[in-house]
Protein backbone atom coordinates (compact mmCIF):
# COMPACT_ATOMS: atom_id res chain seq x y z
CA UNK A 1 0.00 0.00 0.00
CA UNK A 2 1.08 3.55 -0.66
CA UNK A 3 2.46 5.38 2.33
CA UNK A 4 1.14 8.90 2.66
CA UNK A 5 1.68 11.40 5.38
CA UNK A 6 -1.54 11.38 7.33
CA UNK A 7 -1.66 15.16 7.23
CA UNK A 8 -1.84 15.20 3.44
CA UNK A 9 -5.34 13.75 3.64
CA UNK A 10 -6.54 16.77 5.52
CA UNK A 11 -4.48 19.47 3.90
CA UNK A 12 -7.57 21.13 2.47
CA UNK A 13 -9.34 20.94 5.81
CA UNK A 14 -11.41 23.87 6.97
CA UNK A 15 -10.86 23.16 10.63
CA UNK A 16 -8.40 21.71 13.11
CA UNK A 17 -8.67 18.13 11.85
CA UNK A 18 -5.11 18.07 10.47
CA UNK A 19 -3.77 19.22 13.85
CA UNK A 20 -5.80 16.54 15.62
CA UNK A 21 -4.34 13.86 13.36
CA UNK A 22 -0.84 15.21 13.91
CA UNK A 23 -1.31 15.19 17.67
CA UNK A 24 -2.66 11.63 17.52
CA UNK A 25 0.15 10.20 15.39
CA UNK A 26 2.88 12.36 16.87
CA UNK A 27 3.72 13.44 13.32
CA UNK A 28 4.31 9.88 12.12
CA UNK A 29 3.06 8.80 8.72
CA UNK A 30 0.07 6.52 8.40
CA UNK A 31 -0.25 3.86 5.72
CA UNK A 32 -3.46 3.94 3.71
CA UNK A 33 -5.62 0.81 4.04
CA UNK A 34 -6.85 -1.77 6.51
CA UNK A 35 -9.77 0.32 7.74
CA UNK A 36 -13.31 -0.37 6.62
CA UNK A 37 -15.56 2.68 6.74
CA UNK A 38 -19.24 2.29 6.18
CA UNK A 39 -21.05 5.60 5.68
CA UNK A 40 -23.86 6.59 3.34
CA UNK A 41 -22.63 8.12 0.10
CA UNK A 42 -25.34 10.74 0.37
CA UNK A 43 -26.67 11.71 3.78
CA UNK A 44 -29.98 13.50 3.56
CA UNK A 45 -29.89 14.60 7.18
CA UNK A 46 -26.50 15.73 8.43
CA UNK A 47 -27.76 15.64 12.00
CA UNK A 48 -27.53 11.92 12.21
CA UNK A 49 -25.32 10.05 9.78
CA UNK A 50 -24.80 6.36 10.58
CA UNK A 51 -21.14 5.37 10.57
CA UNK A 52 -19.37 2.05 11.08
CA UNK A 53 -15.59 1.92 11.24
CA UNK A 54 -13.65 -1.30 11.67
CA UNK A 55 -9.92 -1.84 11.64
CA UNK A 56 -8.57 -5.11 10.32
CA UNK A 57 -6.14 -6.83 12.59
CA UNK A 58 -4.64 -10.12 13.70
CA UNK A 59 -3.97 -11.61 17.10
CA UNK A 60 -0.53 -10.02 17.07
CA UNK A 61 -1.25 -6.77 15.27
CA UNK A 62 -4.47 -5.05 16.22
CA UNK A 63 -5.78 -1.52 16.63
CA UNK A 64 -5.47 -0.02 20.09
CA UNK A 65 -6.87 3.45 19.41
CA UNK A 66 -8.93 4.99 16.66
CA UNK A 67 -9.29 8.69 15.88
CA UNK A 68 -12.12 9.89 13.68
CA UNK A 69 -12.22 13.45 12.33
CA UNK A 70 -14.38 15.37 9.90
CA UNK A 71 -12.61 17.92 7.72
CA UNK A 72 -15.36 20.53 7.29
CA UNK A 73 -17.29 20.55 10.56
CA UNK A 74 -16.85 23.64 12.79
CA UNK A 75 -14.61 21.45 14.92
CA UNK A 76 -12.63 18.60 13.43
CA UNK A 77 -12.95 16.03 16.19
CA UNK A 78 -15.63 13.36 16.01
CA UNK A 79 -14.45 10.73 18.46
CA UNK A 80 -11.47 8.80 19.77
CA UNK A 81 -12.04 5.14 20.55
CA UNK A 82 -9.83 3.04 22.82
CA UNK A 83 -9.88 -0.70 22.26
CA UNK A 84 -8.47 -3.51 24.37
CA UNK A 85 -7.56 -7.14 23.74
CA UNK A 86 -11.08 -7.87 25.02
CA UNK A 87 -12.87 -5.76 22.43
CA UNK A 88 -13.22 -5.91 18.67
CA UNK A 89 -11.70 -2.99 16.74
CA UNK A 90 -15.03 -1.84 15.45
CA UNK A 91 -17.52 0.88 16.35
CA UNK A 92 -20.90 1.96 15.03
CA UNK A 93 -22.42 5.31 15.94
CA UNK A 94 -24.24 8.28 14.46
CA UNK A 95 -22.44 11.50 13.67
CA UNK A 96 -23.17 15.08 12.69
CA UNK A 97 -21.93 16.44 9.38
CA UNK A 98 -22.23 20.19 8.80
CA UNK A 99 -21.72 19.89 5.05
CA UNK A 100 -20.33 17.62 2.36
CA UNK A 101 -16.90 16.55 3.53
CA UNK A 102 -14.41 13.78 4.16
CA UNK A 103 -14.52 11.63 7.26
CA UNK A 104 -11.03 10.46 8.12
CA UNK A 105 -10.13 7.54 10.36
CA UNK A 106 -6.64 7.02 11.76
CA UNK A 107 -5.88 3.92 13.79
CA UNK A 108 -2.95 3.27 16.09
CA UNK A 109 -1.84 -0.35 15.86
CA UNK A 110 -0.39 -2.45 18.67
CA UNK A 111 3.14 -2.17 17.17
CA UNK A 112 3.00 1.64 17.28
CA UNK A 113 2.34 2.10 13.57
CA UNK A 114 -0.59 4.05 12.12
CA UNK A 115 -3.06 3.30 9.35
CA UNK A 116 -5.63 5.62 7.83
CA UNK A 117 -8.59 5.76 5.49
CA UNK A 118 -11.15 8.32 4.43
CA UNK A 119 -14.63 8.49 2.99
CA UNK A 120 -16.55 11.36 1.47
CA UNK A 121 -20.08 12.01 2.67
CA UNK A 122 -22.36 14.24 0.64
CA UNK A 123 -24.76 16.10 2.89
CA UNK A 124 -28.08 17.54 1.75
CA UNK A 125 -29.14 19.27 5.00
CA UNK A 126 -26.35 20.29 7.35
CA UNK A 127 -26.24 19.06 10.90
CA UNK A 128 -24.88 21.99 12.87
CA UNK A 129 -27.74 24.37 12.19
CA UNK A 130 -28.65 27.41 14.18
CA UNK B 1 -35.82 18.33 28.18
CA UNK B 2 -36.53 17.35 31.75
CA UNK B 3 -33.81 17.39 34.37
CA UNK B 4 -34.37 13.75 35.19
CA UNK B 5 -31.37 11.56 34.60
CA UNK B 6 -31.60 9.98 31.19
CA UNK B 7 -32.08 6.24 31.28
CA UNK B 8 -29.81 4.38 28.92
CA UNK B 9 -31.13 1.57 26.77
CA UNK B 10 -28.74 -1.31 26.43
CA UNK B 11 -29.14 -4.49 24.46
CA UNK B 12 -26.75 -7.44 24.38
CA UNK B 13 -27.13 -10.04 21.66
CA UNK B 14 -26.30 -12.71 24.24
CA UNK B 15 -25.24 -12.80 27.87
CA UNK B 16 -23.48 -16.13 27.83
CA UNK B 17 -20.61 -16.92 25.47
CA UNK B 18 -17.83 -19.41 25.04
CA UNK B 19 -14.32 -18.09 25.54
CA UNK B 20 -13.17 -16.30 22.38
CA UNK B 21 -16.67 -15.50 21.18
CA UNK B 22 -17.95 -11.96 20.98
CA UNK B 23 -20.91 -10.18 22.53
CA UNK B 24 -22.44 -7.32 20.59
CA UNK B 25 -23.72 -4.37 22.60
CA UNK B 26 -26.10 -1.73 21.34
CA UNK B 27 -26.53 1.29 23.57
CA UNK B 28 -28.63 4.40 23.28
CA UNK B 29 -28.96 7.23 25.74
CA UNK B 30 -31.19 10.28 25.69
CA UNK B 31 -29.09 13.41 25.54
CA UNK B 32 -29.29 16.66 23.61
CA UNK B 33 -25.53 16.66 22.84
CA UNK B 34 -25.68 20.46 22.65
CA UNK B 35 -22.73 21.31 20.42
CA UNK B 36 -21.81 24.73 21.77
CA UNK B 37 -22.08 26.02 18.21
CA UNK B 38 -25.73 26.99 18.16
CA UNK B 39 -27.17 30.38 19.11
CA UNK B 40 -30.49 31.03 20.79
CA UNK B 41 -33.14 33.49 19.57
CA UNK B 42 -31.33 36.49 21.08
CA UNK B 43 -28.00 35.56 19.52
CA UNK B 44 -26.30 34.14 22.58
CA UNK B 45 -24.30 30.97 22.14
CA UNK B 46 -25.96 28.01 23.84
CA UNK B 47 -23.28 26.47 26.06
CA UNK B 48 -21.90 23.09 25.12
CA UNK B 49 -23.35 20.13 27.00
CA UNK B 50 -22.49 16.71 25.67
CA UNK B 51 -21.69 13.23 26.86
CA UNK B 52 -17.93 13.49 26.63
CA UNK B 53 -16.94 9.95 27.44
CA UNK B 54 -18.36 6.46 27.28
CA UNK B 55 -16.67 3.56 29.04
CA UNK B 56 -17.32 -0.17 29.24
CA UNK B 57 -15.58 -1.93 32.12
CA UNK B 58 -15.54 -5.66 32.79
CA UNK B 59 -14.75 -6.48 36.42
CA UNK B 60 -13.22 -3.03 36.83
CA UNK B 61 -10.99 -3.24 33.74
CA UNK B 62 -11.75 -0.99 30.78
CA UNK B 63 -12.43 -3.08 27.70
CA UNK B 64 -13.83 -0.38 25.41
CA UNK B 65 -14.06 3.37 25.75
CA UNK B 66 -14.45 6.43 23.62
CA UNK B 67 -14.03 10.17 23.95
CA UNK B 68 -16.89 11.92 22.23
CA UNK B 69 -16.99 15.32 20.55
CA UNK B 70 -19.94 17.55 19.65
CA UNK B 71 -19.95 15.86 16.23
CA UNK B 72 -21.72 12.88 17.79
CA UNK B 73 -25.48 13.05 17.13
CA UNK B 74 -28.07 13.77 19.80
CA UNK B 75 -29.16 10.70 21.74
CA UNK B 76 -25.79 9.04 21.16
CA UNK B 77 -25.95 5.49 19.88
CA UNK B 78 -22.98 3.23 20.33
CA UNK B 79 -22.62 -0.27 18.98
CA UNK B 80 -19.52 -2.36 19.61
CA UNK B 81 -18.36 -5.88 20.32
CA UNK B 82 -16.39 -7.30 23.21
CA UNK B 83 -14.60 -10.61 23.53
CA UNK B 84 -14.72 -11.24 27.29
CA UNK B 85 -12.08 -13.40 28.97
CA UNK B 86 -14.06 -14.00 32.14
CA UNK B 87 -17.55 -13.87 33.59
CA UNK B 88 -18.46 -10.83 35.58
CA UNK B 89 -20.11 -7.44 35.71
CA UNK B 90 -19.99 -5.25 32.67
CA UNK B 91 -20.35 -1.65 33.78
CA UNK B 92 -21.20 1.01 31.24
CA UNK B 93 -20.65 4.65 32.15
CA UNK B 94 -21.67 7.81 30.31
CA UNK B 95 -19.88 10.92 31.54
CA UNK B 96 -21.60 14.27 31.00
CA UNK B 97 -19.80 17.61 30.54
CA UNK B 98 -21.27 18.71 33.88
CA UNK B 99 -19.50 15.84 35.63
CA UNK B 100 -22.58 13.73 36.24
CA UNK B 101 -22.38 10.04 35.42
CA UNK B 102 -25.01 7.68 34.17
CA UNK B 103 -24.27 4.04 34.85
CA UNK B 104 -25.70 0.73 33.76
CA UNK B 105 -24.56 -2.79 34.62
CA UNK B 106 -25.03 -6.15 32.97
CA UNK B 107 -23.96 -9.58 34.20
CA UNK B 108 -22.25 -11.66 31.55
CA UNK B 109 -21.07 -15.24 31.65
CA UNK B 110 -18.15 -16.92 29.91
CA UNK B 111 -18.54 -20.70 29.88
Amino acid sequence: AAVLPAQSFAQAAKNNSADLIKAFTGGKTAAAAKIKMDLPEIAENGNTVPMTVSVEGTKDLYATDLLIVADANPQGGVMTVHFSPESVAEVNTRIRCAETQNIIAVAKMSDGSFVTAQREVKVTIGGCGG
Amino acid sequence: MSDAKPRPRVRLDKKEVKKGETIELKTLIQHTMESGQRKDASGNTIPRKIIKQFTAELNGKTVFSCDLEPAISANPYMQFRIRPDASGTLKLTWLDDDGSKIEHSEEIKVV
